[in-house]
């Protein structure tokens, strides 16, 4: 067991007028996730504190958080990956309203998402069998299937913190999924969406979305390939 | 006050079985889903390695097959009516979410890919069959995204972030629930001809588990409450393969794709215990072998874990002593199983490409639950008298498919098939049902439950209560069963009941009060608990998943029925006949 000072961002709207910082000494193991501190903090100092988690191992998108200064799934890294000099700094996902301690409000990251048609569009009968697809074209969208919708990507970028109307990477990542499968027929409004002003011509390559991705999508490249078909008015 | 809702159907969960019944009922009826979580976080989308349905795409398969091996992997206590809906309309339901656009990996000639999974053969071989469709280590993933899509298309009604804590049945007539808005705090009363509870598992009630922090059983509690009763309790699934210590489910996708069981003699010991399906061979055959070989002293270093191989010089070695002319690299295990090999680099911090990996068995789903009939509708007894405007589906319910053990991917199949069927039969009765008056005082149970909590001045800590809870479950509720064991955990369970009833909470406020939800939660699993201990004391004999070290045979004689458990006014136990079919129980042999 080791010796953790977390300095967790909190703010209860029943309660405070502005934001400040708490600070609680957990004792936990190295390989434990930095969710089961914050966990230590909840069930054994503070339990007011609230954030939202539920699978607890990276896949269900949940516990998106600022940690350290980088946006992270609390339950994707290991304390002794995340302490700095003892300590590790928590706080909500910026560029989105928090409600409640590490809680924002979701509903306008779930707009741009919807904005996209994030569904396969295709009105053709496919007959009684499985429609067929080659395992390359199988494979030409494969990276952007891994998203969980965890806003990571999202709320890192400098072009969404500067305006919330810009749609951002997972909604960008969202349609390349749709506009690059092979049995979609949805591209062309997709990319109508995509190519006004709050699409993606807005991206500014900073990476940060690449980098704070806990799936390991290429976010960055996904955007430059839409960028690109919104160009050439191509998608295969 | 409360606040108000109508709609012709309603469904609680936003999983793979209540997106599913959405989407089919909502295209005839006005249609809402209820969730505590947003949809895309439930816990569907952690089902890694596949979907099974016998299409056939790479060798020949029959669903009969799929039926016989789902009975025979279910120790024959499942109902045979239900398997054959299951397994004959699992190969519709996987071609229908192909359409829906759900990104299946491809065989060469561009047809939907399939791999090997535990328990699935050829009947005539007895050999594994490559039945289980998937995309990568993600199927489940895949599944909730696409349905979630489709739900989104057809413009589904979602109440997210909303969280049921009662049903409200009387006299067998269900006439919607009431659900706390997590945002405010404030309760919401929603009527409706047709409820389905599609909410998932409860195997937070373990400690070693593979199951979500949301997964409490709110439900089934709910209902437990309200006098209706619970089926097969007693049969809960350790999956073989949990991280050690931590629980997270590394897919039986790689045994699929070759991995092996190696304890610390260097041996692949389920040879000894499985000789023909050796390291596919049911999950719970798999569990108890690998406890037989830390009892024996073949743990790792002596503890409590054994090895999963997936290196792949060690998986070619056992395919070519296997006589399979398969050969795999660390290319294509990385490509057929990403996530779980990620899981173990970031969790444990070792590579399963050049190293072992320490597993131990880890509490995993629920074959039991609400009692329903072929219709998904619930049942409020063992005779099946149905509570009118009530359906379950999914892990939840108990249809009973799976029987006394379930198969590996047929969670999923059952999600998709009973989840489909549950959403047309509620539709069809929400069109010629009237909507149904609810009291005045609907709300008042509910809100009296969190009021308890919230302004109790006791001392107990929930978190304190919770984990000793899970501690209890996973000593005398476990892999292993003992009636001196299980009549203690009774007992104690009954003691942290006891304590339950003073707690205290910090937060007294109404904005996500996790805290207070957290704690009304630790109420669910504690009734949960007592009800699968009782079950499992009453029932001597073992059978698939149930293992009691002093009835250690089956014993069709006497126990070859469902169990029903009630918990109001105490604990009462009741049995019905399994529906058997075209299969005659015999000795289960892998």
């Amino acid at each position: 067991m080791i010796k953790v000072h977390l300095k967790i961002k909190r703010f209860n709207p029943e309660k405070d007028k502005k934001p400040w910082w708490g600070e609680y000494d957990v004792e936990v193991e190295p390989t434990d996730r930095v969710l089961d501190a914050i966990h230590e903090v909840k069930w054994n100092i503070d339990g007011t504190l609230a954030l939202r988690r539920s699978c607890a191992h990276g896949v269900c998108g949940s516990d998106a958080m600022r940690i350290n200064g980088r946006n992270r799934l609390a339950c994707h890294r290991l304390i002794r990956d995340e302490i700095q000099n003892g300590q590790i700094t928590i706080e909500p996902l910026l560029g989105l309203r928090v409600i409640k301690d590490l809680i924002v409000d979701m509903e306008p990251f779930f707009a741009h998402y919807r904005s996209i048609m994030p569904y396969l569009v295709n009105d053709t009968d496919p007959g009684p069998r499985e429609r067929l697809q080659s395992p390359e074209d199988r494979a030409r969208f494969d990276d952007t299937t891994k998203c969980i919708l965890c806003a990571a990507c999202t709320t890192s970028c400098p072009s969404f913190w500067a305006r919330g109307e810009y749609v951002g990477p997972a909604a960008i990542v969202q349609a390349h999924r749709f506009i690059f499968d092979s049995r979609d027929q949805g591209a062309a409004e997709r990319l109508e969406v995509l190519g006004d002003s709050n699409g993606v011509w807005r991206c500014r390559t900073v990476f940060n979305c690449t980098e704070a991705c806990p799936r390991g999508i290429e976010v960055t490249k996904a955007i430059g390939e839409v960028k690109q078909a919104i160009a050439t008015g191509k998608v295969r | 006050m409360a606040q108000y809702h109508q709609f012709d159907a309603i469904v609680v969960g936003a999983g793979g079985a209540g997106l599913m019944a959405a989407l089919y009922a909502s295209r005839s009826v006005n249609t809402a889903v209820i969730s505590k979580l947003y949809p895309t976080r439930s816990h569907t989308g952690a089902a890694q390695g596949g979907i099974s349905a016998a299409l056939g795409n790479l060798e020949p398969d029959k669903w009969e097959w799929h039926a016989y091996d789902t009975v025979k992997g279910g120790d024959f206590l499942s109902d045979q009516d239900a398997v054959d809906i299951l397994c004959r309309e699992a190969i519709d339901a996987v071609i229908d979410l192909e359409h829906m656009g759900l990104p299946f990996d491809r065989t060469p000639d561009g047809k939907i890919s399939q791999r090997r999974f535990g328990g699935h053969t050829n009947n005539e071989t007895k050999k594994p069959v490559m039945r289980a469709c998937h995309a990568a280590d993600r199927t489940g993933h895949m599944i909730l995204q696409t349905l979630y899509q489709q739900c989104i298309k057809n413009n589904v009604k979602f109440f997210d972030e909303f969280q049921v804590i009662d049903v409200l049945v009387e006299n067998n007539v269900c006439n919607g629930v009431v659900a706390v808005c997590l945002a405010t705090g404030e309760t919401h009363v929603f009527q409706a001809k047709a409820t389905m509870i599609a909410t998932g598992g409860f195997g937070k009630m373990w400690r070693i588990t593979s199951n979500a922090h949301s997964l409490t059983g709110d439900l089934p509690a709910a209902l437990l409450r309200r006098g209706l009763p619970m089926q097969d309790m007693e049969f809960y699934q350790f999956h073989p393969t949990g991280i050690y210590k931590m629980g997270i489910l590394l897919s039986e996708a790689a045994r699929g794709e070759g991995a092996v069981f190696i304890n610390n003699k260097g041996e692949r010991f389920m040879e000894r215990y499985a000789p023909t399906m050796k390291d596919l061979a049911s999950r719970d055959v798999c569990s108890r072998s690998i406890y037989q070989e830390i009892r024996a002293g073949n743990g790792i270093d002596g503890k409590d874990y054994v090895y999963l191989e997936f290196r792949p010089e060690v998986v070619n070695r056992y395919f070519q002593a296997d006589g399979n002319p398969k050969r795999v690299d660390a290319a294509y295990m990385e490509k057929r199983l990403p996530d779980i090999i990620d899981f173990v680099r970031v969790y444990m911090g070792i590579d399963p490409i050049t190293q072992p990996v320490p597993i131990q068995p880890t509490a995993h789903y629920a074959m039991g639950g609400i009692p329903t009939d072929l219709d998904t509708r619930v049942l409020a007894d063992e005779k099946g008298t149905v509570v009118e405007g009530l359906y379950a589906a999914g892990e939840v319910a108990c249809v009973s498919v799976h029987g006394a053990n379930r198969l590996g991917t047929n969670s999923l199949v059952d999600l998709v098939v009973y989840g489909k069927r549950g959403g047309m039969k509620m539709a069809e009765y929400a069109k010629q049902a009237t909507l149904r008056p609810v009291r005045q005082d609907a709300h008042k149970m509910g809100e009296a439950q969190l009021s308890a909590i919230r302004d109790n001045p006791g001392t107990e800590r929930p978190s304190n209560l919770r984990k000793e809870l899970q501690v209890l479950m996973d000593q005398e509720v476990g892999v292993f069963r003992t009636g001196a064991g299980l009549e203690d955990a009774i007992e104690r369970i009954h003691a942290l009941q006891a304590r339950y009833k003073h707690l205290r909470i910090d937060d007294k406020g109404y904005k996500f009060n996790s805290d207070l939800m957290e704690a009304w939660e630790l109420g669910c699993l504690l009734d949960l608990a007592e009800v699968t201990a009782f079950s499992a004391l009453s029932r001597t004999e073992s059978r698939g998943a149930h293992y009691r070290e002093d009835f250690p045979n089956r014993d069709d004689q006497n126990f070859l029925k469902h169990s029903v458990v009630w918990k109001n006014g105490g604990l009462r136990m009741a049995y019905k006949p399994v529906r058997l079919g075209r299969y005659a129980p015999t000795e289960r042999k892998y």
